[in-house]
């Protein structure tokens, strides 16, 4: 009798529960639930993550939920998503932010509910608004592919003209990690490292952005020739961008005399790499991303361990490398078939 | 005499709501109309049936003695029926000329007409200068200016002038001085007048009394979605008319079998 | 009781001419005003010629060169193209949300029909376009027989051509070097001509030619009067004989069509196919359109205004740019364009009061 009862007041709780937010009742009954927050869906970067998490959930039994903005920066969206993930009562959400500062308030929150929150490729500010972070070293990616550039050129580093293809005016993190990064790495001081365009150095002869797709990288790399139609070493934020500077450099018939370098190693990416369209490209893994963020979460709703971050850095890196078939002395990189292997999207 | 426009037994309903009962329409030749009724008594129905832009449900009309179906406002225009409405109808922005042959552009003869499509705007031009000179119109300038740049009483000097220009049969004016001034709505007058004496019959609606005491032949008058009398203006008063209109006073028999 | 009323009696000692045309003593503004009326792309040219003066005194050689005016038209013959569409649908009263998507959808049919089927690149081509005037009759349609606001009806189709655009790619470029290697046809827009430091691409060529094209459709053809009507009163051209349902259907078509060029011309342009390329053609050719001083009402401005709005943007986004300038001075100055813009068309419009 007594058990009956029980049991009726547990049917109760759970009915009662179940109007106010059914969603929970399920998920913590049946599966560990999970929610992959992206910029965008379009990207095939993000696409790419969304395979490798929806892999490696399937392989652990995680029910796994996708939500994306609609264009990159549409912050509203992700919010309403890490909401939506509360409520449905997921145990951990893998976000791509596009607004870093902004949306650690909602992060705050889904930490409060009890989420593991593991901010992925793109590091939120602080840092430690999230319980982990899995992604590409950004800064490493652009240092390679400055160093590589400038040992490509040898002496006449010295007299390089760069153009520096940026993605958006409102210089997100990843941006200026790479844009730093590269300009390190090829030797030019960067004063603060925090944003971009601040450098007095006469071999850049300038910043212009893209937002990361073919048609900015043509309009960006026009505009930089009208200034300066010498331009012999063009740093671009990604490859499709990188894309767009070569046909801009083949309308006027420069194509063969400008070392451009980019980075994402996107499976196009590196087949411009082989091309000889680009002359290097920093490959980042998006797949392992997603899948090490799955398996973290699923940690955690066993028996809570958090992700630790990297020995001497505070996220967790999930590498890099570069990729090209020109070696260059003193950096270290990957041939473009291993890079083939590799690639996403 | 057949009149030019008959219509016999005009019947439309809305829902429960007969706007016509089995109504009667005559227009003779040359005349000049007026309908006049009060507020809701189906005269705007009544003409709508005629000019084609509502579909009687029962009833006929004649036209030049040819029995005649409209199902759209184009339909009585093919037929020789041009209507001016009380909006005028013309597209503000565009020019004289252009209102003048919306819908009926001329295009220039051979290759560039049937193949490149192209207008004949200086004959287009030409004729509208011809037909508004022909009506009084065209103290001059430029045919080409909009038509917002024109007075109340000039954009209804141009609709006139487009009714009457293409071999129309029949004129229908709907409250052509509703919202001209006293100087204006003279000029409109004897632009009717004008119109008609050059053979075109005209039926006016006005609420207007003296205006339709002074132009009518003869003044149709309507109520409760039928012919009430048709009367003629000579023979009786303003205060007659108004009192038929609203039934003040039985109507005389002579004038209903008219 | 007499005809003729005693306050009428007046009215018969005034001048006797019916409704007569006066001219009255115009100040110059007023004139101003009435010629701006008569031509409303003069603005925009004034502003145009304007900007290229200033830039070309500020920079010389670098912006007043063969290379950087030409420059300037590569780089607006998307928003060109974009914007011809645009117009004829401004022009009727509505607005076209989904210029931009249509051109990335068929765009993508192109690429996809080459590559993924192997299809005969003229084929794909063909299938393209007939995917860019398919999606216009659904806006036409829905405007014109359903009666939805154009508002509505292209935002609607804005979100679905997008999102089938991104399902059928799969979000997946075909590269420049592929297209050029295996259906050169599809880089067409791309080739160009050269002379002194002078480029033409044919993009670009082909974005004055249609405007061109299409400035003598609307001037010299019945159903270009017909597209004025039904923007500046579609019950009065209805009234007055024109089939205003099949006009607007028309405009829809052919503003699709025009996209599917627009897509064509981007393949030249970027090299590839790209499907996250062109998300903001729609504001873009709105922004053109306006800055040429075609009313968002309907029925008043000309063509060529817009391609003057596109080439101003242009002028001022290079023009900056060399300057130096962060690049959202160019956003905020075309901001300013903007209002600047409508406040003039208002204020044309004032010109019958």
């Amino acid at each position: 009798m007594k058990s009956l009862t029980t049991l009726k007041t547990a049917l109760f709780a759970a009915a009662a529960l179940g109007v106010m937010a059914s969603a929970p009742v399920y998920a913590a009954s049946h599966s560990v639930g999970a929610c992959l927050i992206t910029k965008t869906d379009t990207n095939p970067f993000f696409v790419k993550m969304k395979e490798g998490a929806e892999a490696k959930a399937a392989e652990l039994g995680v029910s796994l939920k996708s939500y994306a903005g609609k264009v990159d920066g549409d912050h509203e969206t992700q919010v309403a998503a890490i909401e939506t993930c509360i409520a449905d009562g997921a145990k951990g959400i893998l976000l791509t932010a596009s607004d870093t500062s902004s949306i650690v308030s909602a992060v705050q929150q889904a930490r409060d509910a009890g989420l593991l929150v593991i901010a992925l490729d793109t590091p939120l500010e602080p840092i430690d608004s999230a319980d982990a972070t899995f992604a590409t070293d950004n800064f490493l990616a652009g240092e390679l592919i400055g160093k590589w550039a400038a040992a490509t050129l040898g002496d006449e580093a010295a007299n390089a003209k760069i153009a520096m293809l940026d993605l958006a005016v409102s210089q997100p993190s990843v941006g200026v990690l790479r844009d730093q990064g590269f300009l390190t790495g090829f030797g030019i001081d960067v004063k603060d490292p925090g944003k971009w365009g601040d450098e007095d150095d006469p071999r850049i002869v300038g910043n212009d952005v893209t937002a990361g797709n073919e048609e900015g990288g043509r309009r960006a790399m026009e505009n930089l020739l009208a200034k300066d139609p010498m331009i012999n070493v063009v740093y671009t934020i990604n490859e499709p961008a990188a894309a767009g500077a070569y046909e801009a450099l083949k309308a006027i018939g420069r194509e063969n005399d400008v070392l451009i370098v980019s980075v994402d190693g996107g499976c196009p990416g590196v087949a411009n790499v082989k091309d000889g369209v680009i002359g290097a490209t920093s490959q980042q893994y998006p797949l392992l991303m997603a899948s090490k963020g799955i398996e973290a979460i699923a940690a955690w709703a066993k028996d809570g361990t958090k992700p630790v971050p990297t020995e001497g850095k505070d996220f967790f890196d999930t590498g890099v490398a570069l990729v090209t078939d020109k070696p260059a002395e003193g950096v270290e990189s990957i041939s473009v078939a291993e890079g083939m292997d590799k690639c996403w999207g | 005499m057949e009149p030019i426009l008959k219509a016999r037994n005009l019947v439309k309903r809305y829902g429960r709501v007969v706007a016509l009962d089995h109504c009667d329409f005559d227009l003779h030749e040359g005349e000049i109309l007026a309908v006049i009724g009060d507020n809701g008594a189906g005269k705007s129905t009544l003409i709508k049936a005629i000019s084609g832009a509502v579909t009687p449900d029962e009833g006929k009309i004649w036209l030049e003695g040819k029995e005649v179906k409209f199902h759209s406002p184009l339909d009585g225009r093919h037929a020789g029926i041009e209507t001016v409405y009380q909006t005028l109808a013309m597209s503000p922005a565009l020019s004289i000329t252009d209102n003048m042959f919306m819908g009926r552009e001329l295009r220039k003869p051979g290759f560039r007409g049937s193949v490149l499509r192209q207008l004949d705007h200086k004959a287009m031009e030409a004729f509208a200068r011809e037909k508004l000179s022909e009506l009084g119109l065209m103290t001059i300038q430029n045919i080409n200016q909009a038509v917002e740049t024109l007075s109340g009483g000039q954009r209804q000097g141009v609709a006139v002038a487009r009714a009457a220009a293409f071999g129309s049969k029949v004129i229908i004016l709907d409250e052509p001085t509703a919202a001209l001034g006293v100087k204006e709505s003279r000029r409109v007058l004897e632009l009717i007048l004008d119109v008609r004496s050059r053979g075109i019959p005209i039926i006016l609606i006005s609420h207007n009394m003296p205006h339709v005491f002074e132009v009518a032949d003869r003044i149709h008058i309507h109520r409760l979605g039928k012919r009430l009398c048709v009367i003629n203006p000579k023979d009786y008063t303003m205060s007659d008319a108004v009192a038929f209109m609203t039934g003040a006073k039985e109507p005389p028999q002579q004038a209903v079998a008219a | 009781m007499s005809n003729t009323q005693e306050f009428e009696k007046a009215a018969a000692t005034s001048p006797t001419a019916v409704a007569a045309f006066t001219t009255h003593d115009r100040s110059a503004v007023k004139q101003i005003q009435h010629v701006l009326h008569q031509s409303p792309w003069m603005v925009p040219l004034i502003v145009l010629i304007g900007s290229i003066l200033v830039f070309g005194l500020l920079l010389g050689q670098k912006f007043f060169s063969p290379f950087a005016l030409t420059l300037i038209l590569q780089q607006v013959q998307i928003v060109g193209i974009l914007g011809a569409a645009q117009s004829l649908v401004i022009l009727t009263a509505g607005i076209d949300l989904s210029v931009g998507a249509i051109m990335v959808l068929s765009s993508v049919v192109m690429g996809l029909f080459s590559f993924r089927y192997g299809l005969p690149t003229e084929l794909a081509v063909a299938a393209g376009i007939a995917c860019g005037t398919f999606c216009g009759f659904i806006n036409g349609f829905l405007v014109a027989v359903m009666k939805l606001p154009p508002f509505i009806v292209t935002l609607g189709m804005w979100q679905i051509v997008l999102a089938t655009n991104f399902l059928y790619s799969a979000n997946e470029t075909i590269r420049a070097q592929d297209i050029a290697e295996q259906a050169p046809l599809l880089q067409f827009f791309g080739n160009k001509i050269a002379f002194g430091g002078a480029v033409f691409t044919f993009g670009a060529i082909f974005m004055v030619l249609l405007v061109l094209f299409l400035a003598y459709v609307l001037k010299q053809t019945a159903w270009g009067r017909h597209v004025y009507a039904v923007g500046d009163d579609p019950e009065a051209a209805e009234l007055s004989g024109v089939q205003v349902k099949r006009t607007l259907i028309s405009v829809y078509m052919l503003s699709g069509l025009i996209c599917a060029f627009a897509g064509w011309a981007l393949i030249g342009r970027i090299g590839s196919v790209s499907p996250t390329s062109g998300q903001l053609g729609n504001i873009e050719s709105i922004t053109a359109v306006v800055i040429g001083g075609i009313s968002l009402f309907g029925g008043r401005g000309s063509i060529m205004g817009m391609l003057f709005g596109a080439l101003i943007v242009g002028v001022f986004s290079l023009g900056l740019r060399l300057l130096g300038a962060d690049a959202q001075w160019t956003y905020l100055l075309i901001g300013v364009l903007i209002i600047a813009a409508v406040s003039v068309d208002q204020w044309i419009r004032k010109v019958s009061v």
